[in-house]
């Protein structure tokens, strides 16, 4: 389907095409931060996408989501410490074992509902977290160095930064297309029928449950390849990439990009990460003007104004940033 | 119509449900044969949506079996039931809100075309899902509002949307529970149209409280008063019940309202 020119597929056109050229940018002004911060927001708006599927679309808020960037990570982290280096074996391990705890995961969590549902899931990954603490082998709490990045054969160099950047990049719009088609297809109409109305959709003929575990695997799975991209990308994994607070971020992601669509995730990574950036400056530039000092305590408090924020999204733009956009149609 | 040598459609055999205290189903026997439309009718709190309830395998039954074309389904959860050919809908309107009235109907169809494993064509672009949902929409009076989102739908377009999904899914037997709820004349007056269009070629359970629409349509009712079925019988031979009349219809007539 061709989409018409609205405002929010030239939006959805204009950041991508940005995307495209950071490593350009991050060249020319011989800034390279900016290319690591911008590798990091595509990594984490991957595991967003796949948290929008089952949570947008599936109406499963799953609150134990980075679990699966723990799993993906810690598989490309052991196998590297124990010298396996090659990444056309990590990756495919990372994202078959994320899927396989997402499976066993989904089948006891799925039986709930409701706010049920996201302390069972908050529960599983705090288990796992727990699990990767007590990894002495594996630099327990303190994490694990990861010496080289996964290697394919020759083929990409991911030591390469600009590289790597494209391939996380590639990656995250390759996973965007593929839930786009999940979600418009006949069992992305039977996650999203199940979100709005379950016991209808057994009325009429649905065993809904093996559906929504599905999509709750596959977006496990599609986690887990974001874990193994973030272990490359910070040559180093510790209990901490999968920490509770992180499932939390990517639900913010989801709720401040928009939940209804399959991009909004990936504007809300965007957002969050850049603002996560850019406030502790800004408060920091404040305190000085109104203060003479530089406070350095005051930029810890950048929150404050990323909270009220989030409220306001919430309470009267249900849809996001994505939302914002649609509306500008017809506003 | 209610003739007792064909095997009957639905079965229903001694079927027992208590809440607490609360007998809501005692002993329930009833035969519904194939073709006919059977009415239940009741007080409030005679036990109507619990029995339908266990009909569709939303409630289980303490006691009693129910069986389906010769099989028993007592123990069937409700998607298999809806497999099998046994339709519903529902006493409050529950639809997908949220969802345009084609794509309400349409998943109703997907229901029934095999699994839904299909991970990438556009399911909405799909004829062999949206012809029928539309015949189904056409067929209920629906077709012009069919790509309004649900939720703007006025209730008497929910309600005949319920029986739109209820039809796509081809079933072999309506459960109706109180399709009328809520409805002006006006509306009532074109879902008995509907209904009695639809009896040609469904066999139907029809739970309902509008006296007059039940004596219309129905070639035998059922009267269900405390859980307990105290009568089945033609439309007349129910009027004529002295049982009936006085644990129910009152002493006059047989067309008032409960």
């Amino acid at each position: 389907m061709i989409a018409a020119l609205t405002p929010r597929t030239i939006a959805v056109a204009v950041v991508i095409a940005m995307l495209a050229l950071v490593p350009v940018y991050a060249h020319l002004v011989g800034n390279l931060f900016v290319l690591s911060l911008f590798t990091r927001i595509v990594i984490l708006a991957i595991a967003a996408v796949s948290l929008n599927l089952i949570m947008g679309f599936g109406g499963m808020v799953s609150f134990g989501h980075a679990a699966y960037i723990g799993i993906g990570g810690y598989v490309v982290g052991i196998l590297a410490h124990e010298g396996v280096r090659s990444g056309f074996v990590q990756w495919p391990l990372a994202i078959l074992l994320s899927a396989i705890f997402a499976l066993g995961i989904g089948a006891l969590s799925l039986r709930t509902r409701g706010v049920y549902f996201i302390m069972i899931t908050l529960a599983f990954a705090q288990m796992i977290y727990y699990v990767a603490v007590a990894l002495d082998r594996y630099g327990g709490d303190d994490g694990l160095t990861i010496y080289r990045r996964s290697q394919f054969a020759g083929l990409v160099d991911l030591a390469n930064k600009t590289v790597f950047y494209y391939v996380c990049l590639a990656l995250l719009l390759g996973c965007v297309y593929l839930v786009w088609r999940l979600v418009n297809s006949r069992f992305g109409l039977v996650i999203q029928g199940s979100r709005s109305n379950d016991r209808r959709m057994n009325a009429i003929g649905f065993p809904t449950f093996r559906y929504r575990l599905t999509a709750f695997v596959i977006a496990g799975a599609i986690c887990g390849l974001s874990g193994a991209l973030l272990a490359n990308h910070t040559d180093f994994i510790s209990p901490a990439m999968m920490h509770w607070t992180r499932s939390g971020d990517l639900i913010v992601m989801a709720v401040l990009g928009g939940m209804g669509s399959v991009f909004g995730p990936v504007l809300g990574a965007l957002a969050l990460l850049l603002l996560e950036e850019a406030l502790p400056s800004v408060i920091g530039l404040f305190a000085v003007l109104f203060t003479g000092k530089d406070m350095a305590t005051a930029r810890e408090y950048w929150q404050l104004i990323l909270g009220p924020m989030l409220l306001l999204i919430v309470l009267f733009a249900r849809g996001g940033i994505d939302g914002i956009l649609a509306g500008l149609r017809r506003g | 119509m209610a003739d007792a040598e064909a095997e009957p459609l639905l079965q229903i055999d001694r079927l027992s449900k208590r809440f607490g205290g609360v007998i809501a189903s005692d002993d329930v026997v009833l035969d519904v044969a194939a073709g006919e439309l059977h009415a239940i009718i009741g007080p409030n709190g005679a036990g109507k949506t619990t029995l339908i309830g266990q009909l569709t395998g939303e409630i289980a039954p303490n006691a009693g079996r129910i069986v389906l074309a010769g099989q028993d389904i007592t123990a069937l959860p409700a998607w298999r039931r809806s497999a099998m050919g046994l339709a519903r809908s529902f006493q409050i309107t529950s639809l997908f809100l949220d969802f345009t009235a084609q794509d309400n109907v349409a998943l109703a169809v997907q229901a029934h075309a095999g699994h839904s494993f299909r991970f990438w064509r556009n399911a909405r672009t799909e004829n062999e899902l949206r012809a029928p949902a539309h015949a189904a929409l056409a067929r209920v009076g629906l077709a012009a509002r069919a790509a309004q989102v649900v939720a703007n739908l006025s209730h008497g377009e929910h309600r005949q949307l319920e029986i739109a999904m209820a039809l796509a899914t081809r079933p072999r037997m309506l459960l109706l529970d109180e399709p009328m709820a809520g409805m002006g004349p006006e509306e009532s007056a074109r879902m008995v149209a509907l209904l009695r269009e639809l009896k040609q070629d469904l066999t139907i359970l029809l739970v309902e409280h509008d006296m007059e629409a039940v004596f219309a349509l129905a070639d035998r009712i059922s009267v269900l008063v405390y859980g307990r079925v105290i009568a089945t019988g033609t439309p007349e031979a129910i009027r004529a019940n002295e049982e009936v009349r006085q644990a129910y219809l009152g002493d006059d007539d047989g067309g008032g309202d409960a």
